[in-house]
């Protein structure tokens, strides 16, 4: 059983034009089985949260804390959270010329478990893995994210959560650019990877299509930077009817 | 060989040509000052294959196939008693790769090379130079390149650290022919080539491909020319360099020349230059010089930049400790060029070194 707990976290961005306020104080308790999902329009944050737990360099924490099962997150480096069991599914998941899939995943493995996977087991792993994500074996052998298509961008987003089983995934807008059948597959990669480890997961979205498939346990609202309501799986129809405009500009 | 000529122009520093290399530090190639011996490093290898014949000839067999205005080419060839050729028969299609590399009888020495390798019509085949070992060498290689023939051109610049190499690895390009180099330079104290590519007849093809990896007070100089003097030829530059460690210096320069007859032409050159750590310079001068509007393309790309941190992060995020994601960049970074040599025992140990130098840069 783990627990993510994010409390009065406050992140600014720095700019030509100085230091900009993005988070205002977020407060969020994510525990091992759970789903939450994070809905609110463009430019509200969402991926300034999800960037700023993963530790991206470009973020600056000026207030609050993020704890995993009482471990100061914050204090940690990039590569130190996601060994400790964090994982974030980027929006826009970034080219990495030269370098394959197939060394990338098994570079990745090695340092999530601390031992290099043994060939054999590790080859039908990766299969199958690719295989259920309805992934073409070729993959393996292209370079991490060059030329992928939006739709293989996610899936290998969604494989890496498959193998690499961190206790708690973030997963940033994993639903935006999918078609129909690319987001049930992709949904159901997130519920096999649920379902094999206990993941809890925070699931951020515009949408509330993928909330078909990834049932959350709790919808949180989110614009200018904080959570502004909270609820069960009916605020996610609630908004579904009405959309944003009650939560922004006020 | 005995003294050297002296009627020839010795470089100042400040010509064009000369203006990045430090003069002082090239062994007396450039003006004379040099003790040429007698040593002839280049050896070919030890077995035979069919089509392939590999001699030392003596110079008024076989007088230079083109001109230079590098005081260091000039004076090899005019002052090299023997040339080293290697010819490959017509119609032929060389199995294994030919390797040629250096036996130095007294490390340190100077010398004056030349060398030659003609590509008889409709042949192909794969010449692999293994530079290694400490000299002050100037050097003049010239590749002929007969009609419809293919030669893919590797030269591995791994010198000991006080070695000294200033040459000119020279392509003339015959119809149709197809002309593949990738130019390696790893290590030497001062290396400076000049790989030129002469177009003769339509239909040629030219692919000079290289990376270098500067460290600590090493000069690494590619000075790219691409003559298209005639119709309908194609070239494509690609060379990748990394630097590390205070005044590694690399100097990249890609001139290609589009003839007012050279219409057709479809080129397109690029230099990426990798900085590893602060008090390296990498200068990248990319010139594209066109006299007929009347070609396929013609384009150019240069940058220099360090680490991109959104790479380095996607690897991080995934547990990959800082050092080894450098290392995974890097080696994706060089990749793209060192697969293309072709065989997997010199990329290993290529890539390995590559390992080595990061990990005494401490990056
Ligand atoms: N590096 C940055 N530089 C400048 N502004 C930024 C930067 N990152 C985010 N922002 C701004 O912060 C706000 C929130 O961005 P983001 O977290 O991406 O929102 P969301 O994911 O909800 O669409 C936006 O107004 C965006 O323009
Ligand atoms: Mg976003």
């Amino acid at each position: 059983m783990s627990t993510l707990d994010i409390r009065g976290l406050e992140v600014s961005v720095v700019t030509e034009k100085g230091q900009i306020e993005i988070l205002r104080g977020v407060d969020l308790t994510i525990s091992s089985g759970e789903t939450h999902a994070i809905m609110g329009p463009n430019g509200s944050g969402k991926s300034t949260l999800a960037y700023s737990i993963a530790g991206h360099p470009k973020y600056t924490i000026t207030g609050g804390s993020v704890t995993l099962d009482g471990a100061n997150v914050l204090e940690m480096t990039v590569d130190e959270r996601a060994r400790a069991g964090l994982f974030l599914a980027m929006q826009y998941p970034v080219e990495v010329p030269g370098v394959s899939v197939s060394n990338f995943l098994r570079t990745a493995a090695t340092a999530i478990r601390g031992e290099a996977p043994k060939l054999r087991t590790w080859v039908g792993e990766v299969k199958e893995a690719m295989s259920a994500l309805n992934m073409d074996p070729a993959f393996s052998e292209r370079n991490v994210n060059e030329g992928f298509s939006g739709g293989e961008k996610k899936r290998h987003e969604i494989m890496q959560l498959e193998l690499l089983k961190p206790k708690i995934a973030i997963l940033d807008e994993t639903d935006s650019g999918l078609d129909v059948d690319a987001l049930r597959i992709v949904s159901e990669g997130v519920v096999r990877a649920k379902e094999a480890n206990n993941l809890g997961v925070l699931l951020i979205t515009h949408y509330t299509r993928i909330l078909r498939y990834i049932k959350p346990d709790f919808v949180h609202v989110f614009a200018n930077g904080r959570i502004v309501e909270e609820g069960g799986p009916e605020l996610a129809d609630k908004l579904e009817a009405n959309g944003y405009a009650e939560y922004v500009g006020a | 060989m005995s003294l050297l000529a002296t009627n020839y122009l010795t470089p100042s520093g400040r010509e064009e040509a000369w203006r990045f290399t430090p003069l002082n530090r090239l062994g007396g190639l450039h003006d004379g000052s040099v003790d040429i011996s007698d040593a002839e490093s280049m050896t070919g290898p030890e077995t035979a294959q069919a089509g392939v014949k590999i001699s030392r000839v003596s110079r008024e067999l076989l007088a230079p196939e083109s001109q230079s205005d590098d005081v260091i080419v000039s004076r090899a060839q005019a002052e090299c008693a023997t040339v080293f050729h290697v010819e490959i028969s017509p119609g032929i299609e060389v199995e294994r790769a030919i390797h040629l590399r250096r036996v130095i009888e007294r490390s340190g020495e100077s010398e004056l090379s030349r060398v030659r390798i003609t590509v008889g019509e409709n042949s192909r085949a794969v010449v692999i130079v293994e530079n290694s070992g400490n000299l002050v060498l100037g050097e003049d290689i010239e590749i002929v390149l007969a009609p419809h023939s293919f030669l893919k051109f590797v030269t591995l610049q791994e010198w000991d650290a006080p070695a000294i190499y200033a040459a000119r690895h020279h392509a003339i390009i015959d119809r149709d022919a197809t002309f593949e180099s990738v130019t390696v330079t790893v290590g030497g104290s001062l290396v400076r080539i000049l790989p030129t590519v002469e177009f003769v007849a339509s239909g040629a093809s030219a692919e000079l491909l290289g990376v270098y990896f500067a460290k600590e007070g090493q000069h690494f100089e590619h000075r790219i020319h691409v003559d298209h003097a005639v119709p309908k030829a194609k070239s494509r530059v690609n060379y990748k360099g990394a630097l590390s460690g205070d005044k590694a210096h690399t100097v990249w320069i890609g001139d290609v020349l589009i003839r007012a007859a050279a219409e057709g032409t479809d080129t397109y050159e690029l230099n990426r230059n990798l900085l590893l750590s602060d008090g390296a310079r990498a200068d990248s001068v990319p010139n594209l010089e066109i006299e007929t509007g009347e070609i396929v393309g013609a384009g150019h790309a240069s940058t220099t930049g360090r680490f991109d941190d959104e790479q380095l992060f996607y690897l991080m995020s995934r547990g990959v400790p800082m050092h080894e994601a450098r290392r995974l960049v890097v080696r994706g970074f060089f990749s793209e060029i060192i697969s293309r040599i072709g065989d997997e025992i010199i990329q290993e140990r290529l890539m390995v070194g590559i390992d080595g130098e990061l990990a005494k840069a401490g990056q």
